[in-house]
């Protein structure tokens, strides 16, 4: 709607800051189609192309259900850690004044910065058994290492600077005198949180957890470290995809791809439609 | 029932804010805190209300300490500038936040919050706003329904700042007649701070003028405004014209200037300071005053005229055009004083400002 409006201004009467238009747009519109919607339409043809009753037998085959399982459940373990730990980094950057405060608000690019192979690695000799933390944990009878548990570390690790950097700029934004106002009418500091502030920071919570959670799913090279990949025990869904390419069944690979992709879009999907909701008679019109 | 502030201190940091603040509020009184931005105004205000702690003196409602409540035991109402409404609730839920908050002991029943509101939002007006959601309201509706808010819990003492200073001229007129008469028929005791003395003064009961952290008159509008008390406050209601005078038997003189006007001042002999307001002076034409005209401008219904002396000395007057007709630039004219506030010892003669400057050095040419 907003490019309709563009287009359609008559020309001369506003000025934009930068010209071209329609080199710019183009630009962006031969993006978009070459490098992320064209690859994904190549998958979706590829699926087609196996038929559904194929599809659905790649599927549910017991060793691609067996790791859809590991891969939900550890991105959905490592969703809530994220959703908890990012939001009260959040709002530990945000809220307090300390020294090396600005660092440690740098810090936080460490997870985007790293090749993920090397967060695996390194993850992996830590929690080893004769690792740092793995020494702590195996007299406790705790294994991280090729377990589910590792698998959520390693996923955790990989995406909680989104949940912090989507929260991080709207609690920053945020009107003081908003909580200041719900304390004057009697409210308690958890109602002040639970009533006023939530709300407000929710709809970027809710992409930040989303956006953290897709990354999850499809988080490959930190996983695959730690997992171990044992079949129909830790082996993640992407791996098994990389499996049947290698094996040349590239029906396979497809289906287990494309299995994912639908996930990751449902997901997004839904949390657009709620944050629209949310923020639709929020802001000015 | 009353509210008494004493000693009051505050600093942020190194810069004092708050310097010895005494004051007592009357029940059902509506009370004006009025200074220009830095006076420390607000920050009163949020002391009062709980959301800023003094470094030293006392506060107490009805004989409590309220240093030792918070915000929130206080039961205050505060409407904040800019409303700080919250931007997920509807009008309704806004109004009613105080209310559903309370400890499940005392909160009233469902029903009876719905009654409240619905009844709050008829005594403000908004009955048809009920269900929009903030950033669906222009700016005077939003005021009401941070006000609505803020009496929702029947607080012992209304505190608004600047409640009119996000709003356009118009609105600002019609929401403080409608203020003064919600704060009548609710029968609260309200503190507002402003910066503008005619909204002050057309509200308020009594103003507090306040400077530099420090109260420096108490009064009711018309008393402040006939007697300010000190040179700060002559200045801030307008009596923008300073001129030196001598002293003598409580009798101020100057030449080039009648003063017959004005009554006696026990101001002892010497050197003084006469504050005016330009429209309390008249032109009178005469060859032999050391006072000439440098400027003649019209304002449509005035003439403002900027006459100077030979040592320097310059005065800004305003006359009704009509008596103003005969006034040329570079006449000799003496003045005429009608009303104005002696205060002891002399000050700096002020600069000319820049503006007035240039338009002399434009008149002369």
């Amino acid at each position: 709607m907003s490019v309709a409006a563009v287009i359609d201004a008559p020309a001369g009467r506003q000025r934009r800051v930068l010209p071209g238009f329609g080199l710019t747009m183009g630009l962006v519109l031969t993006y978009v189609g070459v490098i992320v919607l064209l690859p994904v339409i190549a998958l979706v043809l590829k699926g087609a192309e196996i038929g559904p009753v194929r599809f659905w037998e790649i599927v549910t085959a017991p060793r691609t259900l067996a790791a859809l399982r590991l891969t939900i459940t550890a991105a959905a373990l490592a969703t809530v850690f994220n959703a908890l730990y990012g939001l009260l980094m959040a709002w530990v950057l945000v809220r307090y004044r300390f020294p090396g405060r600005r660092l440690l608000d740098a810090m936080m690019d460490i997870p985007f910065a790293l090749p993920t192979a090397v967060a695996g690695l390194s993850l992996t000799a830590l929690f080893s058994e004769n690792g740092w933390y793995g020494q702590l944990l195996a007299p406790v009878g705790i294994s991280v290492v090729y377990t589910i548990w590792g698998v959520a570390i390693a996923m955790s690790f990989t995406s909680i600077p989104f949940v912090v950097r989507t929260v991080q700029p709207i609690l920053e934004d945020l009107d003081q005198s908003q909580e200041e106002a719900a304390r004057t009418l009697g409210a308690t500091p958890f109602q002040t949180f639970a009533r006023v502030i939530f709300p407000a920071i929710l709809p970027s919570f809710l992409v930040g957890t989303t956006i953290a959670f897709a990354r999850s799913l499809g988080e490959f090279g930190a996983v695959i470290f730690i997992a171990g990949n044992l079949p129909m025990k830790t082996e993640i869904a992407s791996l098994l995809a990389v499996i049947r390419l290698e094996e040349y069944d590239y029906n396979g690979a497809a289906a287990i791809a494309l299995t994912l992709v639908a996930i990751a879009m449902v997901l997004l999907v839904v949390s657009n439609w709620l944050q629209s909701r949310l923020t639709r008679r929020r802001v000015p019109a | 029932m009353s509210l008494v502030i004493s000693h009051l201190a505050r600093r942020f940091g190194a810069t004092p804010v708050l310097r010895g603040i005494e004051l007592e509020v009357r029940q059902g009184e509506l009370i004006a805190l009025l200074g220009p931005s830095g006076s420390g105004k607000t920050t009163l205000l949020r002391i009062i209300a709980g959301l800023d702690w003094p470094d030293a003196g006392g506060l107490s409602f009805d004989g409590t300490d309220w240093l030792q409540r918070s915000a929130a035991e206080r039961r205050i109402g505060f409407v904040f500038q800019h409303y700080a409404l919250f931007p997920h609730m509807t009008v309704r839920d806004n109004i009613a936040f105080g209310l559903t908050v309370l400890p499940r002991a005392s909160r009233p029943g469902k029903a009876q919050i719905a009654a409240t509101v619905d009844r709050l939002l008829r005594f403000l007006q908004i009955d048809g706003l009920a269900d929009r959601y903030p950033a669906e309201l222009s700016g005077g509706q939003r005021q009401r329904v941070a006000l609505g808010r803020a009496m929702a819990i029947e607080p012992r003492v209304l505190l608004l700042d600047e409640p009119f200073g996000a709003l356009d001229a118009q609105v600002r007129r019609d929401l403080r007649r409608w203020l003064r008469g919600v704060h009548d028929s609710a029968g609260t005791t309200t503190i507002f701070v402003t910066h503008d003395q005619e909204e002050a003064f057309e509200l308020a009961d009594r103003v507090v003028v306040m400077n530099g952290g420090v109260i420096e008159q108490i009064g009711q509008p018309d008393e402040i405004y006939d007697h300010p008390a000190t040179p700060f406050v002559a200045r801030f209601l307008g009596l923008t014209v300073e001129l030196p005078v001598t002293m003598r038997a409580g009798r101020a003189e100057a030449a080039g200037l009648d003063l017959s006007g004005l009554p006696r001042r026990a101001i002892p002999d010497g050197s003084a300071t006469l504050f005016l307001r330009p429209a309390d002076i008249q032109p009178v034409s005469d060859p032999a005053a050391p006072f000439r005209v440098t400027e003649i401008a019209s304002t449509g219904a005035l003439l403002r005229i900027v006459a100077q002396n030979d040592a320097g000395c310059w005065i800004e007057a305003e006359v009704p055009r009509r008596g103003g007709r005969d006034l040329r630039v570079g006449q000799r004219i003496g003045l005429r004083i009608v009303a104005g506030q002696i205060f002891p010892g002399g000050t700096v003669p002020a600069a000319l400002p820049a503006a007035t400057s240039r338009t002399l050095k434009e008149t002369r040419s």
